[in-house]
């Protein structure tokens, strides 16, 4: 538990007159994601930068410095029978919040509960003019100045260091209980979207292996009169699958030699036809691809179920990740980045080649 | 800020009516009147004109000819603003959207509904109903308001805490930029690549893009909803009551509370049988499955009862539900029924500093000599404090701003924010230096300047000119909230 605020901070600084890079770590179990880092560029460890600063739990507020990692988090949480709602996927026990909202991961009931960026109220950051900038707040509701605290969810670190977060939290759902069924592929979108269209306490919709799962939570009495009108059988295990697809740890995610994909799309597109194994989560807006491929070759099928693609884990990563952007959002970014980073300090081509 | 514009009027709208309908650009103060403020009516101003396109692409020819020639862009939806965002520049276009009127297209399935920015935010709901669909944020205007607007707002409403905001119901916008280019922000997936523009440009106050089309996420409508109404004898036990339900684990589709003044206001109006003699009242709306609403208005009742509430009562039915909330939606003009003129202030602050709040407010009610009533989204801490006066009385107005400013300074000294969901626009724009020191307002221009480099969309609003700030921190009454600012920063 410490501050090196003030540290990080003149290590901006240094790197700014010296005319370096740096490259932001916090847990470093994230280091796969994203373009290759520069291996020019020094390190920024904001991993020590830790602790928990305010938690009321009856405000469902909690501020934290940013390389708190997520079990303490969730374990300070769990006391008050809270927990962090978009259920962020730990890839190892070293896992921080700060990389959490820099990469913008969330778990299986994200579009239920939110994702990282919907929970968080307010930031710390540093920018790289070795300023330590304070934006949002802790409070709900907040529309004085820019959102740029949720400016930062999937920039990668681009635009400055986190150094400190003030999020929504929520209370634990009281009870949950998972269904499971036998069901193709083509015939699972169009299930998952008619279970989210009622108005019951679905809080994750998944399908792989033949398989769909289906989670209820909330009030007790509430998720049982459903499971009941609901086809499917009660899962055993329910929680611990859960688990293991918030941790990306489930089987269908192992090994390294297929490229792993991620397309985020509209959650009733038809899955596009490619040869390899699909996995589709979020009630079909997140569909988890293991194929070989290039971007360029990818992006037109993303497209055309309404979003985009990227390269999440293996495959050639000196190259684009994510999906290409139009020149005049180009254009726009460029002069962000610029207005957070004029140097060109912070994680440079990690997010884009051209950033 | 932008240079003097490089045409004159005429030119300007010679130019414009070259391919905008001659009817639609209006240069006739008379015609021009209506728009001259928003629904913050003590700030007016008449542009040099006002301009209706029908078309995006009108949108983007009127956005580069004015870029070309320096010309400040106001655009604006149906003008229910509370800080005068929508307030024209003298020497600028009003730039209305009142023609994107349309719905384009309702997902049932994917529950998105594609909506052009000047549709009106209830009539989302009211289209989507067929298909067991509603559209969360609900501001009080949303009879009148537009999804452009509110996405320019990121307007909230009753059902925030449950459902969030206008950031988190929105997909997609498109937008034209402050150079011409069409580009869109999101998309139909949820968390695309890269930095999060769409979180940026909603709440941006018009300062950063036109939008010119909205797709949104539709909810499946609960299947029921009841009100547990509690009246209190004293403003902290109100206030406790609020985090003793959240602290419950029970997260109410709404919560409200009014102090005495609102409740007394409300009821002559609504007769909706609030306990007069309550000193506070909360109204608290549960909604999911019969069986789960069931459960958690049980305990709601536990609670308010064991908080020490003087009523408790439940609503039985629909219209019993309707009715007691039919207070509480118009507290507004019942407040202004007892008062020539009321104004509106809007900050946030942490739950468990509202009884110090509310108490602290009425004592500079004695001070100023001006009543205030209170009506509030207590669930999320956003205070509506009402201050009545008359604007006939010579030097009322000015009083009444001084007595908004110091309840603002008080949301940032209790650790909130100067505005939870009417924007900062020209209103706040001076509390703005109490809630950010000079290098985070820079960063804030630094950032608008990434999306209009000439500084042309919506000037002089939501980010004060720095040169201002050091003047209006250095007044001698605001010494101790800037002392409390620059420790907040240490």
């Amino acid at each position: 538990m410490a501050d090196i605020s003030q540290q990080l901070k003149e290590q901006v600084l240094q790197a700014r007159d010296s005319g370096h890079k740096l490259n932001i770590v916090g847990g470093g179990t994230k280091a796969f994601m994203g373009r290759e880092a520069d291996t020019d560029a020094g390190t920024l460890n904001v991993g020590e930068h830790t602790g928990i600063v305010d938690y009321h739990p009856v405000e469902l507020v909690l501020t934290v410095r940013a390389g708190t990692p997520l079990s303490e988090i969730e374990a300070t949480l769990a006391e008050e029978g809270q927990c962090l709602h978009f259920e962020p996927p730990h890839f190892g026990a070293a896992s921080t919040i700060g990389g959490t909202l820099a990469c913008n991961l969330s778990g299986p009931g994200r579009p239920w509960a939110g994702s990282v960026r919907d929970q968080v109220l307010g930031i710390r950051l540093l920018n790289g003019k070795g300023e330590h900038l304070r934006f949002g707040g802790q409070v709900m509701k907040n529309v004085a100045g820019y959102d740029v605290s949720r400016l930062q969810a999937g920039a990668l670190g681009t635009l400055g260091v986190i150094t400190e977060i003030s999020m929504k939290v929520m209370p634990k759902p009281a009870a949950s209980l998972t269904l499971v069924q036998e069901m193709g592929m083509d015939e699972v979108v169009h299930y998952m979207n008619s279970r989210a269209a009622e108005p019951k306490p679905i809080t994750a919709a998944c399908w792989v292996d033949g398989k769909v799962y289906l989670r209820l939570a909330g009030a007790k009495s509430g998720v049982e009169a459903t499971a009941e009108k609901w086809s499917g059988e009660v899962m055993e295990e329910g929680d611990h699958f859960w688990r293991q697809v918030q941790d990306m740890r489930h089987e269908f995610f192992a090994g390294n030699d297929v490229p792993l994909w991620r397309f985020s799309v509209g959650s009733t597109a038809a899955t596009p036809k490619l040869e390899g194994n699909w996995f589709i989560d979020w009630a079909g807006s997140q569909r988890w691809f293991r194929g070989a491929g290039e971007l360029k070759d990818l992006e037109p099928a993303a497209r055309a179920a309404g979003g985009q693609v990227s390269l999440f884990r293996g495959g050639d990563r000196t190259g684009e990740v994510m999906h290409r952007q139009p020149e005049a959002l180009k254009g726009i970014q460029r002069r962000i980045k610029n207005a957070f980073d004029p140097d060109n300090i912070f994680n440079p081509g990690r997010l884009y080649s051209w950033l | 800020m932008t240079t003097k514009p490089k045409v004159s009027k005429a030119e300007l709208a010679e130019q414009f009516r070259a391919f905008i309908d001659p009817d639609y650009v209006i240069t006739d103060d008379e015609t021009m009147k209506p728009y001259e403020c928003d629904g913050m009516s003590m700030y007016c101003e008449m542009p040099l004109l006002v301009v209706l396109p029908e078309t995006v692409e009108q949108v983007q020819r009127v956005m580069r000819i004015c870029n070309e020639n320096a010309v400040p862009v106001v655009a604006r939806g149906a003008g229910t603003g509370l800080s005068a965002g929508a307030m024209p520049n003298k020497e600028g276009v009003v730039l209305s959207l009142a023609k994107f009127n349309r719905i384009v297209e309702i997902d049932p399935l994917a529950r998105t509904a594609r909506l052009q920015p000047g549709v009106r935010n209830l009539a989302i709901s009211e289209e989507a109903a067929q298909y067991g669909l509603y559209y969360g944020p609900d501001p009080s205007s949303q009879i009148a308001c537009t999804i452009g607007g509110n996405v320019a707002e990121n307007s909230g409403g009753v059902h925030c805490l449950k459902y969030g905001l206008t950031v988190h119901n929105i997909l997609s916008v498109e937008m034209v930029t402050a150079e011409g280019d069409v580009v869109t922000v999101g998309s139909d997936g949820l968390d695309g690549c890269g930095m999060d523009l769409l979180a940026l440009m909603t709440g941006s106050e018009g300062l950063l893009g036109v939008v010119t089309e909205v797709k949104v996420k539709l909810l499946p409508k609960p299947e029921v909803a009841q009100v547990v109404m509690a009246g209190f004898d004293d403003v902290q036990k109100g206030g406790d009551a609020v985090g003793g339900i959240i602290s419950h684990g029970i997260i109410p589709g709404g919560l409200e509370m009014m102090d005495g003044h609102a409740i007394i206001a409300a009821d002559d109006f609504a007769q909706a049988g609030y306990p007069r003699d309550a000193k506070a009242l909360l109204l608290c709306e549960v909604d999911g499955t019969e069986e789960e609403v069931h459960e958690h208005i049980a305990q709601a009742e536990e609670v308010f009862r064991k908080l020490g509430a003087t009523s408790v009562r439940t609503s039985q039915s629909e219209e019993e539900r309707a009715l007691l909330w039919k207070g509480r939606k118009s507290a507004f003009p019942a407040v202004g029924r007892i008062s020539p003129d009321y104004y509106c202030m809007d900050g946030t602050i942490p739950r468990r500093e509202i009884a110090y709040v509310l108490t602290e407010m009425e004592k500079m009610s004695e001070e100023f000599g001006l009543r205030v009533a209170n009506v509030f989204h207590a669930g999320d801490g956003n205070l509506h404090p009402l201050i009545l006066f008359d604007a006939n009385v010579p030097g009322e107005f000015e009083r009444t701003e001084a007595f908004g400013s110091r309840i603002l300074e008080m949301c940032v000294e209790v650790g909130g924010c100067i505005t939870g969901e009417h924007g900062v626009g020209v209103e706040k724009i001076r509390q703005m230096a109490v809630q950010f020191n000079d290098e985070e307002l820079q960063q804030f221009h630094d950032v608008k300047a990434a999306f209009d480099p000439a500084g042309i969309l919506n000037p002089g609003k939501g980010v004060p000119a720095l040169r201002f700030c050091q003047e209006y921190r250095s007044l001698e009454h605001k010494q101790h909230t800037h002392e409390h600012t620059e420790a907040a920063h240490g």
